[in-house]
């Protein structure tokens, strides 16, 4: 990406090599061919290129679904088109903005950038520190051009451009016969501006780097009822991506307890206020001892900042209570989360309540005695049109839920990972897990097995999801992006000219000839001049040329 | 209360009210434009006299300016071509329009007790408000653009009408997502450079008919080549720092409400889409080739992807703006 809008014409590529062809040996050939790609490579027309290349690499990753951001969609799309979909996979479309290619794009775009930008950069150094260039022998043929003969001076004609053009770099020369010029410039910031924009680009692209490195981004779950989290291991979470050099270990410490999930709905149910009263210890406290708590509250557009680090609420759910009885009088209580299914907003749940029979040692036993309350949970339960149960409202006004309760082997000796909100499917596929009792249950409601035992649904505890964000990067970026827009406004808002004026001493007064030529886009130069012209031409007759 | 109901039903009948005063402006806009010509044929025969006044950048809509020097002394008030009879009468229209049309989004505002760029309705309204008020005031300072008024009336008709039946929305608070003042500064730049990229977007589009010729009909009273050429650059660069401003803010936002500044989220990936396109723009206007016809292509495409962001992405991809959708 060479500079923008308003480069002069690319030189043309010229070879001032002084090897003659036909003794360049390989290395000499290698030579030509590096330096030719490197051409080729920094040429305004290859990075209009690359600019067409990362805009349309950039589209698929907006209209195929991206497993980075919904990797369910990704699913459904397998699903869907089921002999497209691998063949996008291998091209990497589900991942378009870490593949490769959209890599090689982007970098090669930043290299054409630097190769462009820092050599027109050296050439516009040198020419600020050069006197503005000698007025040319024909004014008329510039693109803005005037002349008028005028009885002034020439001293007093050339008095008056001077003030004119005062601000502007400008030189005065002398010709044959008296003549007088002087040449004029302005507008070189455009030029600072735009070096500064290409730069900041860099700024920005090093950044996001950088924060894909150090960086790492963390969810969990917490129940809303004085539970607490602290950032000390990835252990602590549900889910972690952490950047490359990100190994979990020298996290930043801090905890966050959750004492309150607040939210307040509109009555068709859309959400007004979404909030979490949290009270946290910095990195800081924990250090020096501290033993109290600063009170915070997590809202929507407001996260939890502390110790670089950030704290959001990104959603929240129901953690359903169950207490099951087992005949001899034993009993345990449980209250794991529940996940939220439904993407309307109604907060209709699912999950799995999974309890061991306490006391039973033998694997044989186990295997048949373990119990999971599985089903649909309704903040406010009612009846759908199939008899099913569905959620009229995400607050709390009628809990409601429809259990499954499942007895046998729910596969957690095996030694394999299982989700927490389901149960193991092989299982039940296979019978070793079955049901054995179903209801619809509202709180204080109890369900009795066959076998005598009894399950309560005690009572409901919301959860907020709470993710943590560390991104050492991101303040470099919007640094970057500041200077960025500066430097971009400043690049399109000047413009780069010339001015050039030449008197003639005649016999009774002066020939006075202007011309201009704006080295950037032509737009905008024509009314500058005239008025310049005007100025300079007002009190005599202006001759357009 | 969360929404004053006589409040929002008075902006409701302002907005079909600025909907039917743009319809009048645009049948004057024609009007004019269907006049040009006769203008035009009229002024044949005694052209030589004028022939001098025709600077490079001389179009055929200059020549319906009026000749009020030659019919000096013929009354108080200089004689008009009804061509530009009408076209004053259009702008005037466009003018109130625009009143009409900001009465309505600021009851909108007051009604709801929040800003009022909430959702696709309003936003698609409020950006059909900037593209006419730039176009006014683009007019203002070069009178002889007016006759290509109709162009910009065309798309913003259209799309005032899409916002007034298949993007209405009732007056209503909106998610606690968008509750915040960013929404202020990051959604009302998004639209007032989205309004503005229409009219560059239009002039491409007729520079393109003007150069080719094609449709000869259309090309004839088209304002020339340069002078759309030059509006489409001019307004271009204005309006490219302020949606490049406008994405800014919205990763500042994105930090504060989604956890990330930048996300690939569908709608960021195709503004960042159309900010490459804008950039390949102004790259193309510097360089050998592609100064004229492929820049004009680039700008196009540019608003066509600014369109198909806020259409297609918001109502069939699913994604994280998706809230402002209908």
């Amino acid at each position: 990406m060479s500079s923008p809008p308003t480069a002069p014409p690319q030189p043309p590529v010229t070879t001032p090599d002084g090897e003659p062809p036909h003794r360049r040996g390989p290395l000499g050939t290698a030579l030509a061919f590096l330096r030719n790609t490197w051409r080729g490579l920094t040429s305004m027309r290859t990075a209009l290129v690359l600019l067409f290349l990362l805009a349309l690499a950039a589209l698929p990753g907006a209209l195929l679904p991206q497993r980075s951001l919904n990797a369910f969609l990704v699913d459904d799309f397998y699903a869907d088109h089921p002999t497209a979909a691998p063949i996008v996979e291998v091209l990497g479309g589900f991942e378009v903005f870490a593949s490769p290619w959209f890599a090689a794009i982007y970098l090669l775009l930043m290299i054409s950038l630097v190769g462009c930008v820092l050599p027109r950069s050296l050439e516009y150094w040198r020419g600020m520190r050069q006197p503005p260039v000698a007025t040319p022998r024909n004014l008329a043929r510039l693109p803005h051009h005037a002349a008028a003969d005028t009885t002034e001076e020439p001293d007093a004609a050339l008095a008056r451009a001077r003030g004119l053009l005062r601000g502007w770099r400008r030189t005065e020369r002398s010709e044959p016969g008296g003549v007088r010029t002087i040449s004029a410039e302005k507008g070189f910031l455009r030029e600072t501006g735009n070096l500064v924009f290409h730069l900041s680009l860099i700024g920005i692209l090093l950044g996001l780097a950088g924060g894909k490195m150090y960086g790492y981004e963390g969810d969990v779950i917490v129940r809303a009822d004085g539970s607490e989290f602290c950032n000390s291991s990835i252990l602590g979470y549900d889910t972690f991506r952490a950047g490359l050099r990100v190994d979990g270990t020298n996290l930043n410490e801090f905890c966050v307890r959750v004492d309150r999930f607040a939210g307040t709905w509109l009555p068709n149910g859309q959400p007004a206020t979404f909030g979490a009263d949290v009270a946290y210890q910095s990195g800081a406290d924990l250090r020096s001892g501290v033993t109290s708590w600063r009170p915070e509250r997590i809202a929507v557009n407001h996260p939890l900042r502390t110790d670089g680090d950030r704290v959001y609420l990104t959603g929240y759910g129901y953690a359903p209570e169950f207490t099951v009885t087992w005949p001899d009088g034993q009993s345990r209580s449980s209250d794991i989360q529940w996940r939220p299914v439904d993407t309307s907003g109604s907060q209709l749940s699912e999950g799995a309540t999974k309890f061991e029979r306490p006391g039973v040692e033998d694997p044989e036993q186990r295997r048949t005695t373990q119990i999971a309350v599985t089903g649909t949970f309704a903040p406010t339960g009612a009846i759908g049109p199939d008899g099913e149960l569905v959620s009229v409202h995400p607050d709390l006004r009628a809990p409601t839920a429809d259990v499954n309760v499942m007895l046998g082997d729910l596969g957690i000796d095996d030694g394999r990972g299982q989700s927490i909100f389901t149960v193991d499917q092989q299982k039940i596929d296979s019978g070793e897990l079955r049901t054995v009792a179903e209801d619809r249950m509202g709180i204080g409601d109890t369900v009795r097995l066959p076998d005598g035992t009894t399950v309560r649904f005690d009572g409901v505890t919301p959860w907020v999801n709470l993710q943590v964000g560390h991104d050492p990067g991101q303040l470099w970026v919007l640094g970057a992006a500041i200077v960025m827009v500066g430097g971009l406004a400043l690049s399109l808002s000047i413009k780069r000219r010339r001015f050039w004026v030449r008197v003639h001493p005649s016999g009774d007064g002066s020939r006075i000839e202007l011309g201009g030529l704006a080295r950037t886009d032509r737009a905008g130069y024509g009314e500058e001049f005239d008025r310049l012209a005007d100025d300079l031409l007002a009190p005599t007759d202006k001759k357009d040329g | 209360m969360l929404v004053d109901p006589i409040t929002s039903m008075w902006s409701d009948r302002l907005f079909q009210g600025t909907l039917v005063v743009l319809l009048l402006a645009m049948v004057f806009t024609s009007l004019e434009y269907a006049a040009a010509r006769v203008a035009r044929v009229a002024r044949k025969e005694p052209a030589t006299v004028g022939a001098g006044a025709e600077d490079t950048t001389g179009t055929a809509v200059e020549v319906t300016e009026p000749p009020a020097d030659a019919s000096d002394g013929a009354g108080d008030r200089p004689t008009r071509t009804r061509s530009d009879r009408y076209g004053r009468i259009g702008v005037s229209l466009m003018i109130l329009a625009v009143l009409l049309h900001a009465g309505s989004i600021v009851l909108r505002g007051l009604a709801t007790y929040r800003w009022p760029l909430g959702n696709m309705y309003e936003f698609t309204s409020a950006l059909c408000l900037m593209a006419v008020g730039a176009w006014l005031v683009l007019v203002r300072k070069h009178p002889t653009l007016r006759p290509a008024g109709v162009f910009v009336l065309t798309p913003v008709l259209l799309l005032m009408f899409l916002t007034g039946t298949v993007l209405y929305a009732e007056a209503a608070p909106v998610v606690p997502a968008l509750q915040s003042y960013w929404i202020i500064i990051h959604v009302t730049t998004i639209t007032l450079a989205s309004g503005m990229m229409l009219v560059p977007g239009v002039a491409s589009l007729l520079f393109l008919i003007k150069r080719n010729e094609r449709p000869a009909a259309l090309a004839a009273k088209l304002p020339g080549a340069e002078v759309l050429d030059r509006l489409a650059y001019r307004v271009t660069v204005f309006a490219f720092p302020l949606y490049t401003f406008g994405i800014i803010t919205g990763a500042v936002w994105a930090e504060a409400a989604w956890g990330r500044f930048w996300g690939w989220d569908p709608k960021e990936t195709v503004a960042f889409v159309a900010w490459v396109l804008y950039a390949a723009y102004l790259h193309a206007r510097a360089t050998a080739g592609w100064r004229s016809s492929r820049a004009a292509w680039i700008n196009s495409a540019g608003f066509a992807t600014i369109v198909f962001n806020l259409f297609f992405i918001n109502m069939v991809v699913a994604g994280l703006h998706s809230y402002a959708g209908v």
